[in-house]
C-alpha cells in the first residue's frame, strides 16, 4: 500500500484527524473549504486515483454498497471513443428514505466536497457530461457552491421527486432522460450502457465526498480509522423516539449501542434497531453490541447501506410498527411491475392480518410464501428490500408473532 | 460455454400467459398471472431443449417483454 | 372476362370482410389474455395473425381484381389515395382508407420486434378504426347491399364486434382481473 501512497503528492493541507472528516470545514462557503482541506490535486492520473480508492475500501454509501473504485473503472473501461460513447457521471442526492437525511445534510454543509469528487470522479472516468439530481432545498445550496467557483459550471442540475425509488440508480437515469424518476428494466447494466445508451455512473453524494478527501490525503489516512472491513467514516441518520433524523459521522464499524448513544438514544429501553432503513433488517435490541459492518450485519440480513438507524422503543408492539413499514412500502411501488404491484399489499395485508392477532397459524408461513414469490421480480430491487424487511421482522419479532398468534401482545397487554 | 437466459421486462409483462404455456412447466404463473420461475427472478435460464420454446415466447408475447439473452457461465471444472 | 373480375371482386371482397371480423374478435380475445375454442393463448395469437393475413390477401384479390376490371373505374391512383375514384368516390374512398391502415396494420405487426411495442401499439389501436371503415365502404360501394344474405352477414358482423367491445370494455375482461390488487400502470 506504501507504494501507492508514495505516488500521490501530498497534500498541502494537514488531514482532518478523528472522526470529523467530512463536515470539517465547518462551512459551506468555498474560503472554508479551501481553508480545510485546500484544493482539489490535479495532477493525478486515472490509475493513480483507482488505486488509491481501491486501497482505501471505500464503498457505495446509498444502499447497495458496491466497490467505488470499481464502479468507476467499470464506466472508464465500457467509454467509447466518440462523446455520444464518453461515460456520464451522475451525483445521485435523491433519499427517498423518509429516515435518511444525512445526503441533505452533506449538501447543504459541504458542497464543495461533492463537487470536488464528483469532477474527480468524471475525471477518472474520461466523462464528459456531469449530472448532481438531488432535491430542491440542497440544489440551492450546490448551486451557491457553484456559483463559487469556476470548474463546476458544467455540472447539469436535476431536481429529484420525493418519493421512495427516486433514487434508484435507473430511476434516476429516467428522472434526467425522461423527467420522470421511475426504475426502468435493464437489461445491461447503467455502467455499459445508463443516460442516452452511454456508459453511465451513479454515485451517492457521500460516497464522492470521501472520494475527494482520499484523493487528498489517501487510502492510509481514509483507513485510519474505522475496522478492517468498515474502514473511514461514514455518516449516519439516528432516529428514535425523542430523536428525528439526527445526522452524525461515525467510524466504520462502530458498535449499534455507540451509534444510539451518540445522538442521546436510551439503549436501555430498546426493544429493537431498524438497520438500513426500510429495505434494511431488524436487530433485536438484545443485540446491541453488533457493528456497522457488512460481516456483522449479514446474520441480519441487512449491511450499514445508506447509515440510517431507527430505534424502536420497548413501549412500541414490533409487529404493529412493521405493518405501518410494509404498508408504505407497497404505496410506494412504482406501479409497474405486476409482481411488485400486487404482490407488496398483498404481503403487507396478511402481516397485518398476524399483527390484528388471533389469527390462523399459517399467517406466518404465507408472509414467508409471498416474500419468495415477490422476490427479484420487478425492474427494481424494491420488492427485494420489501422483503427482506417483512421477513427479518418475523424474525426478529418471533416472540412477539407467536403472542399475537395467540391473541395477545407483549406489549399492549402484557 | 454460453447459456440461453431468457429475460422479464416487468416495467411491459401484463401477465397474459402465453410464455408459461410455451415454456410450461419452466415457467408457471403466479396468482396474479404473471410468470415465475422457481428460484430466479428476472433472467431465467432456459435449458437447451426449451430454446426452441423460448424464441417463440419472445416472438409471440403480446407486450414484448421477453428477450434472450446469452449468457457466460463458468466452465465447469 | 370482365364478368369474372366483377365477380371476384365482389366475392372476396366480402370474405376479407368476414374475415377481418373474425380477426378483430381474435384481436380482442387475445387481449384478454384467455385460452379460446379449445386453442391455448398463444395458438389464439397465431390464428390471430395467420387469419389477418389471409384477410389481407383476400383485400388484395379484391383490389386487384376491380383494377382488372373495366366496369369499376378504378385507378391505380385510387388504390392508395382515398377520394379521387370516379364512381362513387366517397364510399371508394373509404374502402382506400381501408385498405392503407391495413397495410399499415400487416406491416408494423410483422416488424413489432423491430419497432419496439410503443410504435406498433399505436398504430394497432387504428385497427378500431380500419374495421368501421371498412364496414361502411360494403355498405356504401357493395353491389349486393339489397340482398338479404348479405344483411344478414353484415348484421352478425357487427353485432359479434360490439357484443365483444362491449366485453372489451367491462371490468372481467382481464383473465386475472378478480386477484389483482390493481392493474400496473403502463
Ligand atoms: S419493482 Fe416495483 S418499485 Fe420497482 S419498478 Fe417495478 S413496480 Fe416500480
Ligand atoms: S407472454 Fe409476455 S406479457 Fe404474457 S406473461 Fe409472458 S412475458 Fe408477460
Amino acid at each position: 500500500m506504501s507504494t501507492v501512497e508514495m505516488t500521490i503528492p501530498r497534500a498541502a493541507v494537514a488531514p482532518p484527524m478523528g472522526v470529523n472528516r467530512l463536515f470539517a470545514a465547518g462551512a459551506p462557503d468555498l474560503a472554508s473549504h479551501l481553508a480545510r482541506f485546500g484544493p482539489a490535486p490535479l495532477g493525478l492520473t486515472p490509475g493513480q486515483l483507482l488505486g488509491e480508492l481501491e486501497a482505501s475500501g471505500l464503498d457505495g454509501r446509498g444502499g447497495a454498497g458496491f466497490a467505488t473504485w470499481r464502479k468507476l473503472a467499470a464506466a472508464r473501461t465500457s467509454a467509447g471513443p466518440t462523446a455520444y460513447s464518453a461515460p456520464v457521471v451522475i451525483a445521485n442526492g435523491a433519499e427517498g428514505e423518509p429516515m435518511s437525511a444525512k445526503d441533505e445534510i452533506l449538501l447543504r454543509h459541504a458542497p464543495h466536497l461533492v463537487l470536488d469528487g464528483l469532477l474527480l470522479a468524471a475525471a477518472v472516468t474520461g466523462a464528459r457530461e456531469v449530472h448532481l439530481y438531488s432535491g430542491p432545498v440542497q440544489l440551492a445550496s450546490v448551486r451557491r457552491a457553484i456559483a463559487e467557483r469556476s470548474d463546476a459550471r458544467g455540472v447539469i442540475l436535476h431536481e429529484a421527486p420525493d418519493y421512495f425509488v427516486s433514487g434508484e440508480a435507473s430511476a434516476v437515469v429516467s428522472a434526467i432522460e425522461t423527467g420522470v424518476a421511475i426504475p426502468r428494466d435493464r437489461r445491461v447494466r447503467l455502467a455499459v450502457s445508463g443516460l442516452g445508451g452511454r456508459p453511465t455512473v451513479v454515485s451517492n453524494v457521500e460516497t464522492l465526498a470521501h472520494v475527494a478527501l482520499v484523493a487528498r490525503f489517501g487510502a492510509a489516512w481514509f483507513r485510519s480509522v474505522g475496522t478492517d472491513d468498515s474502514p473511514g467514516t461514514r455518516l449516519l441518520t439516528v432516529s428514535g423516539d425523542a430523536v428525528d433524523r439526527k445526522v452524525i459521522e461515525a467510524t466504520g464499524g462502530l458498535p449499534l449501542a455507540e451509534a444510539l448513544g451518540a445522538v442521546g438514544i436510551d439503549t436501555s429501553r430498546l426493544r429493537a434497531v431498524l438497520v438500513g432503513g426500510y429495505h434494511g433488517a431488524w436487530v433485536p435490541a438484545s443485540d446491541l453490541w453488533v457493528r456497522l459492518s457488512n460481516r456483522e450485519l449479514e446474520p441480519y440480513g441487512t449491511r450499514p447501506g445508506a447509515g440510517i438507524l431507527v430505534a424502536l422503543g420497548e413501549q412500541h408492539c414490533g409487529l404493529a410498527a412493521s405493518v405501518g413499514i410494509a404498508r408504505y412500502l407497497a404505496a410506494q411501488s412504482a406501479r409497474q411491475c405486476g409482481p411488485c404491484v400486487n404482490g407488496l399489499p398483498a404481503m403487507a395485508e396478511v402481516l397485518a392480518r398476524l399483527a390484528a392477532g388471533g389469527g390462523s397459524a399459517r399467517l406466518p408461513d404465507e408472509v414467508r410464501r409471498l416474500a419468495a414469490v415477490v422476490t427479484g421480480r420487478g425492474a427494481c430491487r424494491h420488492p427485494d428490500g420489501t422483503a427482506r424487511f417483512v421477513l427479518s421482522t418475523l424474525e426478529a419479532f418471533e416472540s412477539d408473532v407467536r403472542a399475537h398468534l395467540a391473541g395477545y401482545c407483549e406489549v399492549t397487554h402484557p | 460455454m454460453t447459456r440461453q437466459s431468457l429475460h422479464i421486462d416487468w416495467t411491459a409483462c401484463d401477465g397474459r400467459g402465453l410464455c408459461t404455456e410455451l415454456l410450461g412447466p419452466l415457467l408457471v404463473r403466479d396468482e396474479w398471472g404473471y410468470p415465475r420461475a422457481a428460484g430466479y427472478g428476472s433472467d431465467v435460464p432456459i435449458p437447451g431443449s426449451f430454446v426452441a420454446d423460448a424464441r417463440d415466447a419472445v416472438a409471440l408475447c403480446p407486450r414484448l417483454a421477453l428477450s434472450l439473452q446469452e449468457v457466460r457461465t463458468p466452465a465447469r471444472s | 372476362m370482365a364478368e369474372a373480375f366483377w365477380a371476384l371482386g365482389r366475392a372476396t371482397g366480402v370474405v376479407s370482410l368476414v374475415l377481418f371480423t373474425v380477426t378483430v374478435l381474435l384481436g380482442i380475445l387475445t387481449r384478454s389474455g384467455r385460452p379460446a375454442l379449445g386453442l391455448p393463448r398463444f395458438a389464439v395469437t397465431l390464428v390471430h395473425r395467420n387469419v389477418s393475413l389471409l384477410a389481407t390477401v383476400l383485400v388484395i384479390i379484391h383490389v386487384a381484381s376491380l383494377l382488372a376490371d373495366p366496369y369499376a373505374q378504378l385507378r391505380l391512383v385510387d388504390v392508395v389515395v382515398p377520394f379521387l375514384g370516379t364512381a362513387k368516390p366517397f364510399w371508394l374512398g373509404l374502402g382506400t382508407f381501408a385498405f392503407d391502415l391495413v397495410l399499415a396494420l400487416v406491416v408494423t405487426g410483422l416488424l413489432r420486434q423491430r419497432l419496439g411495442q410503443r410504435a406498433f401499439r399505436f398504430v394497432h389501436w387504428f385497427s378500431y378504426a380500419m374495421w368501421p371503415v371498412a364496414v361502411l365502404h360494403t355498405l356504401g360501394d357493395g353491389s349486393d347491399v339489397g340482398k338479404s344474405w348479405l344483411v344478414l352477414l353484415l348484421v352478425l358482423c357487427v353485432g359479434s364486434v360490439l357484443v365483444s367491445l362491449a366485453w372489451r370494455m367491462s371490468a372481467t375482461f382481464i383473465e386475472y382481473q378478480h386477484t389483482r390488487f390493481e392493474e400496473a400502470r403502463r
